[in-house]
């Protein structure tokens, strides 16, 4: 190994050799095959790249561990008994079935290894096998020979593992190289976007192939680009429920992303042909979703769920199975998988993860990632369930097969339903409701978890028609009372509802014309109370401002992009706007801005304030006396834009005139000409416009004065 | 700004032009007949019927005696503007595009579209000052530029003719000698095919749209550009107010994906532009298709739209309009 050498030295030895150092093209300079120099490669990537793409090719092969012991006379009798199991799975290899025997005796070594023709059979052999029992003595342990040497690895003893210091703060490339030369690696502060000077929020946005993140500067009244990247995602980008990472999803798994003033790379998740992902709430978890198709064409697709901690990068529990197994909804009936599988629980905390399986909500905890009590909850036909955003408690609601002992007869009849709500861990059912004549439910909280409205959808005494109505729950108060209300016209079809984030407000977009009417309630006090009802809107989405009080009435889609803006407090219409054809409207996380799009537009998060209410509502009331130096600082931008504007256009204006005086001076010149090409027309007109245009310029002096007076 | 509705044509409107006192609009259709209106309430005076075929292009002169059509039945034709009665016919072996009338009214530039193996042509004809006098031979004929020749305007004195079309580049010709003098910076030329021009009322600039979504101003001697204007339509109609720094640019989609599109999708406006800022400041709706032809009138009070739809609108300006404020 070479000793480092300074600049100075290369220098130095360059000249001596005749080199001229500017000339080489470093790019082409390649190390022998294993020799660094004694120069550490500062590329961590490309060394963990290649673990990702690089096979190894034995991933279609198992070893079953624990078989009979048996001399050679009943090798062959033990071999057709393992390739019986076996080939019901999948398919093995021809020649694929090796089982080793002891040289000088000829007894078996209690192994084999099967070799099946994809690695999903080999990992669905495991999974199925693992645990057999051949007899009493015999319990199969199978493994992949890819973890084999995994296993051998593992230290024998136990050593803790060393924890890092975490060191907040920003740091600048030059302090960063140099600690990292001392092997120090810091953590940037990763919500260092929240403490922009000028309170801006960001925002990411995919065109083409180009994903960018932007701040909004609404004062510059233009973006301000924070990062850009081509193909930085294959099919998505999403941020992390409190704006920390963005997440990007590839081929071999998905990826976060982030940093102080940058978007860099923090932390991958291999989980090859991911297609969906799922942050926890609090954005400690990660859960990424993959469907494989089966090698056996009549076989359902299999499923992949894995369960990673985001920080760290590492598998907290991983889910394999069968479509079914993961299809959602007690009636069975659908293939496919609806997103989230796994719905979080308990606010911020992320201490639970529940689904829904066939006649079961199974809830898991983070501590350990097992079940709860390990079993599930049985709730036969559970149709939906859905968590409080805040609390750990989830309501669900279940249709009872009416007639009690006659079940055979209401399958398709469905009469009777309740809805009931749980606590976790405990999982007691704290409140429970029964409704009758019900064809359909649906529920929504509030996002303070304060309240759930259930809407529910009943038949007529006829049953030829249904009608709507509300269960309100008021979760936070004793014995949970429920309110039961309906709309003014009950047989109005609810085409949206939306609770005021934090407030006790709800509108309804409800009717059955093709220009719906929009009514506002109030729950305050216990009692549902009717504040207006606005008839006749182009409007088929909700969108409250997440401070509440503010709401877009939409017309998407079908309504080509109508906008409604209305203040719920003083009951009146703001202003109405129009995006042809937008599909999307988000509210920037201060509530202070409105994007409508139609392509991927995503506001960047922000994590809930750590304001008290009291404090929060001490602000509202007295937002003239914060917002003075805000306005100061708008004012301040607003009269720089409008000097450079001003400066601009004064600077255009003077070059026209010289264009213009100097087309006049031609002008003149060829008078005369003119005339002659003509016969002489001695009344040459066009002094007419131009004497005309000497009037329109007295015009322009006015003006440009009132600007002056601005 | 109520616009007056000008119903006459049965197709698709190609072009429009005023005469030089603003009280008469000629308008021109895919419809075979030139029709001529009264341009302060859009009555209609009357059509010029001869010809057989889409009319492309006319020009009226300086008079208001005589008027040049082009028209897509291979040839171009010369009316008397109150009788109507055909005075000569202009006969090619390919479609007539677009005409103009010299200074003086002496000369006229026709230009004929490639045709059944023909190449593009600008042809200069004299015009006799008395009808029976006229001859249709060319005194000139310059050939060159691949494609269309979508508009071809004379110059200064009559010393240039400036042509734009297809291939996307504005030249200058000489008129003495029919050499090519210049053609414009490809860097800062359009991208595609140039649909209109129109030149200022002293000549002394022009203006050109395209449907690279985009409508350039150049100065007619020197062919330098001076301004761009973007928007987001291809560009099939341009014209500049005579009175106020004003350009207003219409177009829309291509006729063809009409059909698929809602009207506001389409872009049907006509955009107000201020000439030296280059920024947009209004728009005028109403074509449920594209606009195809745009005038003002010399007085700078008002002007007129025709579209793919078949309809002329003509549109005064309200005292508002006048007020706005340029600087």
């Amino acid at each position: 190994m070479a000793d480092v050498m300074t600049m100075e030295d290369i220098r130095a030895e360059a000249s001596r050799l005749n080199i001229d150092l500017s000339a080489v093209d470093w790019n082409s300079v390649r190390l022998p095959p294993g020799e660094d120099f004694g120069i550490k490669s500062d590329d961590e990537d490309l060394n963990e790249e290649d673990s990702l793409e690089f096979d190894a090719g034995f991933g279609n092969i198992i070893v079953v561990d624990n078989l009979p012991v048996v001399p050679q006379e009943k090798f062959e009798k033990l071999e057709g008994v393992v390739r019986k199991i076996y080939s019901q799975i999948g398919v093995i290899k021809e020649n694929g079935l090796w089982m080793p025997v002891e040289e000088d005796t000829g007894k078996t070594r209690g192994y084999c290894f099967i070799e099946y023709n994809t690695p999903q059979e080999a990992e669905l052999a495991k999974e199925k096998t693992n645990g057999y029992k051949l007899d009493r003595a015999h319990i199969f342990a199978v493994n992949m020979f890819d973890e084999i040497e995994k296993f051998m690895k593992v230290p024998d003893e136990w050593a803790p593992p060393e924890i890092k210091p975490y060191t907040p703060g920003i740091y600048d490339t030059k302090v960063k190289m140099s600690l990292k030369l001392f092997g120090v690696t810091l953590q940037e502060n990763l919500q260092h976007w929240l403490t922009d000077e000028k309170g801006r929020d960001q925002f990411v946005i995919r065109a083409g192939s180009d994903t960018e993140v932007l701040w909004n500067d609404a004062r510059q009244v233009k973006a301000d680009p924070v990062y850009k990247r081509p193909f930085w995602t294959e099919s998505f980008v999403q941020w992390s429920p409190l704006g920390t990472y963005l997440a990007t999803v590839h081929r071999q798994g998905a990826a976060v992303w982030g940093g102080a003033s940058t978007f860099n790379r923090l932390m991958r998740y291999a989980h090859p042909q991911v297609k969906l992902i799922d942050f926890s709430p609090g954005e400690k978890y990660l859960v990424t979703y993959s469907s494989h198709e089966p090698s056996n064409p009549r076989d359902t697709h299999r499923v992949v769920l894995n369960i990673f901690d985001v920080r760290t990068g590492k598998v907290m529990r991983d889910f394999k199975g069968s479509a079914d197994e993961f299809a959602i909804g007690g009636t069975g009936g659908f293939t496919g998988v609806s997103w989230p599988v796994f719905r979080w629980g308990g606010g911020k905390e992320d201490k639970y993860f529940a689904r829904m399986g066939k006649n079961v909500i199974s809830v898991y905890e983070t501590e350990t990632f097992s079940l709860i009590d390990k079993k599930s909850i049985k709730v036969d036909n559970v149709m939906d369930f859905s968590w409080s955003p805040t609390d750990p408690i989830f309501a669900l609601f279940v249709p009872e097969l009416g007639g009690g002992n006659q079940p055979a007869r209401v399958s398709s009849n469905v009469m009777k339903f309740h809805v009931s709500l749980f606590q976790i861990p405990g999982k007691e059912e704290l409140r429970q409701k029964n409704l009758f004549s019900v064809s359909d439910c649906k529920m929504y909280w509030q996002s303070n978890g304060e309240y759930l409205a259930v809407k529910v959808d009943r038949y007529t005494k006829t049953k030829k028609s249904t009608y709507t109505g509300f269960e309100l729950f008021r979760i936070k108060e004793r014995d949970i009372p429920i309110e039961v209300f309906e709309l003014d016209n009950k047989n109005d079809k609810v085409i949206s509802f939306a609770w005021e984030p934090k407030g006790h407000r709800f509108a309804v977009i409800h009717g059955d014309n093709p220009r719906p009417d929009v009514s506002f309630y109030s729950v305050k006090g216990g009692k549902v109370s009717k504040l207006t009802t606005l008839k006749q809107k182009q409007a088929n989405a909700l969108f409250w401002s997440p401070g509440g009080r503010f709401i877009i009435l939409a017309g998407l889609k079908g309504f080509n992009g109508q906008l409604e803006f209305y203040n719920v407090d003083e009951l009146e219409t703001m202003a109405t706007a129009e995006h042809f054809m937008a599909t999307d409207i988000e509210w920037d996380p201060t509530g202070r801005y409105v994007a409508t799009s139609v392509t991927s537009f995503l506001w960047r998060p922000r994590p809930p304030s750590f304001l008290s209410p009291e404090k929060e509502e001490e602000i509202a009331k007295n937002l003239k006396k914060y917002s003075k130096k805000y306005d100061v600082q708008d004012q301040d931008i607003s009269v720089l834009l409008s000097e450079q504007d001003r400066e601009k256009r004064k600077q255009l204006k003077e070059d026209w005139e010289r264009w213009v005086n100097e087309w006049k001076r031609y002008h003149e010149e060829e008078k005369m000409e003119r005339q002659m090409l003509r016969d002489g027309e001695a009344s040459d007109v066009e002094e007419e416009y131009e004497a005309k245009e000497i009037e329109v310029e007295e015009l322009l002096d006015v003006s440009e004065e009132v600007i002056q007076d601005v | 700004m109520r616009p007056i509705l000008m119903k006459g044509h049965e197709r698709p409107l190609t072009f429009l032009k005023y005469n030089r006192d603003g009280d008469l609009l000629f308008s021109c259709a895919k419809d075979h007949m030139p029709t001529v209106w009264f341009a302060d309430n859009g009555e209609r005076l009357g059509t010029y019927r001869g010809h057989n075929g889409a009319v492309w292009c006319c020009d009226v002169s300086r008079d208001s005696s005589r008027l040049i059509t082009g028209s897509a039945d291979q040839s171009a034709k010369l009316w008397d503007v109150q009788s109507g009665t055909q005075l000569f016919t202009f006969s090619f072996d390919s479609p007539a595009r677009a005409v103009d009338f010299a200074v003086g009214d002496k000369l006229a530039v026709i230009t004929t579209d490639p045709f059944m193996g023909l190449s593009s042509a600008i042809h200069v004809k004299c015009i006799a000052a008395d009808p029976d006098d006229q001859v249709g031979d060319s005194v000139l004929v310059l050939k060159g530029p691949q494609g269309r020749i979508n508009r071809a305007v004379w110059g200064p004195l009559n010393k240039t003719i400036i042509s734009a079309g297809e291939d996307a580049v504005v030249r200058i010709w000489d008129t003495e000698t029919g050499k090519l003098l210049q053609e414009n910076d490809k860097e800062v030329g359009h991208k595609k095919t140039v649909t209109s021009l129109a030149k200022a009322t002293d000549g002394s600039h022009f203006l050109t749209g395209s449907l690279d979504k985009s409508a350039k101003l150049w100065d007619i001697r020197s062919l330098t550009l001076i301004k761009t204007y973007f928007t987001e339509r291809p560009v099939n109609a341009v014209a500049m107010s005579p009175l106020l720094n004003h350009v207003v640019l219409g177009g829309g989609q291509d006729a063809s994906a009409v059909t698929t599109t809602d009207h506001r999708a389409g872009k049907f406006e006509a955009k107000f532009y201020d000439k030296i800022l280059q920024e947009e400041i209004g728009g005028v709706k109403g074509h449920f298709g594209p606009i195809n032809a745009l005038a003002f009138n010399p007085d700078g009070k008002s002007f007129s739209s025709g579209g793919e739809d078949g309809y002329v609108r003509l549109h005064h300006f309200d005292p508002d309009y006048f007020k706005i404020p340029s600087i």
